[in-house]
Formats: structure tokens, C-alpha cells, sequence
């Protein structure tokens, strides 16, 4: 029989109404996964035994009295930047050692109002800035596939468990690509909803006009019953999406002939892998193959998103980190004056990364040097938007690779901030125009790393990405699993 | 275009306490960052408006409804320091000689 901690979402839901299996049983068989990978993967910060297993003891009524919905019962993990009440919530950085945070986000808010069991919060960069979940104050994960090799990031703890089985699905938060880019690198599903479909309340804030929460999972249709969970709007967050909801899986079935699908050009040439490179161009062969019109579409101002994307997200991460102060909450080093003690907690809390880019974003933003760095940016942001408008009057979808490599060795890029920077190239153009992106698992490289194949679409065309990448999906038909995802770890 | 950074300032206006080396090695690491980031002046932008945010919104206005607000007593809690449900801090104002 399968171990219950491989299951998928929706699996595990028909097996939990069918009574097949317990909730505590699945949530058991999980845990028991967590404690054999965790001295490999340190995907984990904190792990809520007994109130995941209270919500699975509920969950188990629900299903008895027949009021069980699509995620009661099923262990999941956040992210450790989406605050839960009760729960300490660290953004890793040491900054915020000790925060039991005393309300929950509207994310986490609807995941326990729909009986989802929240087996622990997970490592990222600290803040969410960075590609390698290595910028963490307390250690850094590794990936599941190569102990030895990063996760991605900056929801490299999401995607690591997620790939090992250390839950059945989770969430993460995409600024640049840091959703799309570990799940990727760790072989699982990874999307990011179009801007303002997910609530960022209580998702503590790095580029408020980039963040979004979004779903890491082991399949398509996981994801989007994953998202489903907790799309739609909120009042506690003035730039969540007002209108009806997009229809998000009616079409996953549906396949791709005669849709017209595009290859991002600027996205799927300089600077890719070649193994990346050969995989992506063997499944653009295999949808048109299953009917897809396939083009090649120009969007030139996608060269420099990444010039503007490190401007944009700096300045803004620059204003939002202010609240961290040693006033309110977390860390405090005293000082003789406020604004002494001010400036020892934050440089004594917040680690290099974070450091470097809160200095760039007021250097960004202060008098002299505004237009030209901040104000071009945001130039370059609407150009950069105006391209994909553009591109889909032709096109359906867009298509690129999602990482320009598969998972690189612990260390190799840390004392290179602009190397880091790179790994996002392919991601972050979809940040800057607002518009839903998703990564599928299609293969692995010669040395067994996965590749992801990144799709794209239209603001609000949910739909149209996850019937894509539904097909994605079964195209590849990827089956394979990280050698650390069993219970039985023996490693040297 | 060359990048003149008075790293000391920055710091300064970002509240961040950094020691002289700390400044040097962010300094040079800024420079490297800004000349690749720079790279948005290639780009010709007569004429184009800035975008401050991705989608098209107006100001957003709920009900105005009194609900309940955060437990003090919680809130409080996690204050690093405080007097009688306050958050304290080191004096603000030069005490009077």
C-alpha cells in the first residue's frame, strides 16, 4: 500500500470520505516522514504536533457528520512569512526570534476555517529575499533530490517538504519567483496567482506590489484545489482582486489543441542551461504534437525586468522593513537613545541579504537619485506590462523555461549577490506585470535534477495556465520521486 | 553611469548601525548591483507613465462596521518592553537641565 504521506491532495481527501483512512492516520504517517527527513532537509522551523493533531482529530469528526469539505484533514505548510496566531512566525530572521504573532492572516484564516491541518511553518530566506533558502538565520534547507545542493528559494522549505513528503501540499509567497523557482529545483507544482487573488493579509510584507501567496503541490489539479482554499477577496487587503473569481480547474482536462501557445523568447534563450534548454524545447515539440499552435513571441523590455525588478523590490522592501524597529515586537538591543537602540536592533536582526537590499532601496528612493533609478524602474515596469497585454492578443499562453538552471551546490552562490539575482531571470517579468505564472516538473538533467517548464497567462486567466499545465503534466508524465521522500532514510 | 554611493548616509537614513567594514564591503557590493541595475536607462521611456502597482484599482472602501480588534493583552506580549499596557522606549526628548 502507499504510504499515506506520498498521497496527493485530492487522493487523500476521496480516501479520507471513503473512510479508507483517518485524518490522525495521515497526519501520523506524515509526521513520521518528517521525522526521518528532517536531519536531511531542515525544510521545517517549527512543527505543531499537538494542535495538527487536534485539527486532524476534528478533521476525522467532519468526515463522520458528513461536513468535511476538499482540504479538511489534509497536513499542509506554510511558510514561515504568513503570520499564525499562537504560532511563532520568524520570517527566519533573527530580527523576529520569539513572535507568537496574535491574529492570523487571511490565508491561514480560511485553511483552518476549511479544516486543513497545519503540520508546521517552513524555512525561507530571510524575509523572502533570495533563490537558495540559504539567507535563513536559522540554517539553511536542502534539497530533498541532492542533500547536497539548495532548494531554491525564497519557499525553499515549502517546496523541500513538500517534494519529501513532508506534508501533502503547502503555500509559499512569490515576490520574484520565489514560488515558481524552489518548486522547480525540488520537482513540484508551484504557482503563483494573479496579484490580488490571494489575500496579503497577514503575509508579511516584502515588495507589497509583487508579493502573493500561492500553492506548492505534487500535481495540477492539487494546486488548484490548494488555491481554491484560499482565493478571493478580503477587506483587510485593499488591493485584493474585488470582481468574480476566475474559474480556476474547469479546463484541466480539456488539452491544448488549437490553443495557440507562446514561446517567451527573451525568457528561453540566453543565459538557460542546455539541459534546461533541451527538455523545454522537447515539450513545446510534444504540445505541438497534441495540437498546440506554437509561436515565438518578442517581449524586449523583458531584458532589463531584472534591472528593474532590483530597484523596485529594494525600494519598496526598504519602507516595509521600517516596522522593524525593537519597538512593537521581536528583537531589541538597547541604546542610550531611541533611534541608537533603533539602529542596533535592525543591524544587529536583519542578516546581509536583507541588509544589502534595504541600503539599495533607500539609496533607490533618496533625493538626487529617484528618476533615474526608481522612476525609470517603474517605466520599464509598465513597458514591461504593455508587452505581455500586447503578446496576448496573439497568443493564449506563454511558455518559458521557469529556472535557468536545475539545483546548484550549497555555497556556490552566496558571495555573489548578482549570480543569486540571476536565478530569477525567467520569473520575475510576471511579478512585474501582475499576471498568473505557474512551474511544472517535466524531467531531470543527467546528474537527476528536476526541470521545471514555467507557464504564463493573462491577468485573471487561472484557467487557461492550469489547463496548460495540466497538459504539461501529462505530457511529461514525471513520475519520478526525491530519493530522500521515504520514511526509511539512510544517508551517509 | 557611474555610481557615487555615500554608503554612511544610507545607512543612516536606513536606521541600520554598521560598522566601518560593514559599510566598505556593501558599498562595493551596491556599486555592482546598481551598474546591472542602471541598465533600465537603456530603455527609452518618453512619454511612458510609471506603474506603481500591477492592476488597475481605485481606492478600495469596506463597510464601516465596528468589529473586534486585537486582544491587548496579546499584542502586549510581544513587546520587547512596556509600562502599563505602552509600548516604552528610551527617552525621545533631551531631559531639561
Amino acid at each position: 500500500m502507499t504510504d499515506p504521506a506520498d498521497l496527493g491532495v485530492v487522493e487523500a481527501s476521496a480516501a479520507l470520505a471513503a473512510k479508507e483512512l483517518s485524518a490522525t492516520e495521515l497526519l501520523q504517517a506524515v509526521l513520521t516522514r518528517v521525522g526521518a527527513t528532517e536531519p536531511h532537509l531542515h525544510s521545517y522551523l517549527s512543527i505543531d504536533r499537538e494542535g495538527a493533531m487536534e485539527t486532524a482529530r476534528s478533521a476525522d469528526e467532519a468526515y463522520s457528520e458528513g461536513t468535511a469539505g476538499p482540504l479538511t484533514g489534509i497536513p499542509i505548510a506554510l511558510k514561515d512569512n504568513m503570520v499564525t496566531r499562537g504560532l511563532e512566525t520568524t520570517c527566519s530572521s533573527r530580527i523576529l526570534a520569539g513572535y507568537v504573532p496574535p491574529y492570523d492572516g487571511t490565508a491561514v484564516r480560511r485553511l483552518r476555517q476549511a479544516g486543513a491541518v497545519i503540520v508546521g511553518k517552513t524555512n525561507l530566506d530571510e524575509f523572502a529575499m533570495g533563490s537558495s533558502t540559504e539567507n535563513s538565520a536559522f540554517g539553511a534547507t536542502r534539497n530533498p533530490w541532492d542533500p547536497d545542493r539548495v532548494p531554491g528559494g525564497s519557499s525553499g522549505g515549502t517546496t523541500a517538504t513538500v517534494a519529501a513528503g513532508g506534508a501533502l501540499g503547502g503555500f509559499g509567497s512569490d515576490t520574484g519567483g520565489s514560488i515558481r523557482q524552489p518548486a522547480s529545483l525540488c520537482g513540484v507544482v508551484g504557482v503563483k496567482p494573479t496579484y490580488g487573488l490571494v489575500s496579503r493579509f497577514g503575509l508579511i510584507a516584502f515588495a507589497s506590489s509583487l508579493d502573493q501567496i500561492g500553492p506548492v503541490a505534487r500535481s495540477v489539479e492539487d494546486s488548484v484545489v490548494l488555491l481554491a482554499g484560499v482565493a478571493g477577496w478580503d477587506p483587510l487587503d485593499a488591493t485584493s482582486y474585488r470582481g468574480d473569481l476566475p474559474d480556476l480547474g474547469g479546463s484541466l482536462s480539456e488539452g491544448v489543441a488549437g490553443l495557440r501557445i507562446g514561446i517567451a523568447a527573451e525568457l528561453s534563450g540566453d543565459g538557460i542551461d542546455p539541459a534546461v534548454a533541451a527538455a523545454f524545447r522537447t515539450m513545446v515539440d510534444r504540445l505541438a504534437d497534441a495540437g498546440a499552435e506554437i509561436s515565438e513571441v518578442s517581449l524586449p523590455a523583458c531584458t532589463e525586468a531584472l534591472s528593474a525588478y532590483y530597484l523596485i523590490a529594494p525600494a519598496e522592501c526598504s519602507a516595509n522593513l521600517a516596522r522593524f524597529d525593537g519597538v512593537r515586537y521581536g528583537l531589541r538591543i538597547d541604546g542610550e537613545t531611541t533611534e541608537e537602540m533603533m539602529g542596533k536592533t535592525r543591524a544587529d536582526g536583519f542578516g546581509p541579504e536583507v541588509t544589502r537590499r534595504i541600503l539599495l532601496g533607500t539609496y533607490a528612493l533618496s533625493a538626487g537619485y529617484y528618476d533615474a533609478f526608481y522612476g525609470q524602474a517603474q517605466k520599464v515596469r509598465t513597458l514591461i506590462s504593455q508587452e505581455f497585454r500586447s503578446a496576448y492578443q496573439s497568443v493564449d499562453a506563454l511558455v518559458s523555461p521557469t529556472s535557468p538552471t536545475t539545483a546548484f551546490p550549497l555555497g556556490d552562490r552566496t558571495d555573489d549577490p548578482l549570480a543569486m539575482y540571476l536565478s530569477d531571470l525567467c520569473t520575475i517579468p510576471s511579478n512585474l506585470s501582475g499576471d498568473p505564472a505557474m512551474s511544472v516538473p517535466i524531467g531531470v538533467d543527467d546528474l537527476g535534477l528536476p526541470i521545471g517548464f514555467q507557464v504564463m497567462a493573462p491577468a485573471l486567466g487561472e484557467e487557461m495556465m492550469f489547463r496548460v499545465g495540466a497538459e504539461v503534466e501529462r505530457l511529461a508524465g514525471f513520475k519520478a520521486t526525491a530519493p530522500l521522500a521515504t520514511s526509511e532514510v539512510s544517508l551517509p | 553611469m557611474p555610481v557615487d554611493i555615500d554608503i554612511a548616509k544610507v545607512a543612516r537614513l536606513s536606521r541600520l548601525e554598521l560598522t566601518p567594514e560593514e559599510l566598505d564591503g556593501y558599498g562595493a557590493q551596491l556599486e555592482v548591483i546598481l551598474e546591472h541595475a542602471g541598465r533600465v536607462q537603456s530603455l527609452a521611456t518618453e512619454g511612458v507613465e510609471p506603474t506603481s502597482h500591477p492592476l488597475p484599482s481605485t481606492n478600495a472602501f469596506r463597510a464601516d462596521e465596528v468589529t473586534p480588534s486585537l486582544d491587548h493583552d496579546e499584542v502586549m506580549s510581544q513587546a520587547p518592553e512596556s509600562v502599563d499596557g505602552y509600548f516604552a522606549v528610551p527617552s525621545i526628548l533631551e531631559e531639561e537641565s
